[in-house]
């Protein structure tokens, strides 16, 4: 199973609603990305808080339809 | 099969061991890339860890997962607290940001 970056990008905003979100699929198979997370809401947090908001916006997808994303998360510069 | 929750395994393992890597493989031989980039990071800044393969036990894998409310492995524990994922620590080994962890938290590094 896969999932397409539009629907990944989607998720992520739905979530964070200012976040910008960069998506690179990796191996062109739907399965494999990098995310560039952008958003104000990272402010301050630690990177794994920052990460975990993002899994948390893919509802449980991580692992099951998404078997690898590789993330980058930042405030605003 | 051991009778004590998964949790209070995880919990003595991160306790008892300075360094701690739950990944997928051993560090001899890791069976997913991700996990071999962490062991190389370590391997690389010659500190002391303890590679726990979470393929043995199915349990474990799925137990990690929710004690450090983070969907993937592999999962780095430095002094009982829970670092990242392989992303976290190549970011913050090439910031400059892993080995000051280490050295602030006192790790014992390998000879």
């Amino acid at each position: 199973m896969a999932m397409e970056a539009d629907e990944l990008e989607k998720l992520i905003k739905e979530s964070i609603p200012d976040a910008e979100v960069m998506i690179n699929d990796l191996k062109g198979d739907g399965d494999h990305y990098a995310a560039h997370v952008v958003s104000a809401e990272f402010e301050g947090k630690t990177r794994v808080q920052q990460h975990q908001m993002v899994y948390k916006a893919l509802q449980g997808r991580m692992g099951n339809e998404l078997h690898a994303l590789a993330l980058q998360t930042s405030a605003p510069e | 099969m051991s009778d004590k929750p998964v949790s209070e395994r995880i919990q003595s393992e991160i306790d008892d061991n300075d360094i701690v890597l739950y990944m997928k493989g051993n560090p001899m031989m890791p069976q997913c890339g991700f996990s071999a980039a962490v062991t190389q990071v370590l391997t690389m800044m010659n500190v002391k860890f303890k590679g726990v393969d979470v393929l043995q036990d199915g349990d474990l894998r799925e137990g990690v997962k929710e004690f450090s409310s983070w969907p993937t492995i592999p999962q780095l524990y430095v002094k009982g607290e829970f670092v990242g994922g392989c992303d976290i620590v190549r970011e913050m080994h090439d910031s400059g940001e892993l080995k000051q962890l280490f050295d602030s938290k006192g790790v014992e590094y390998a000879s």
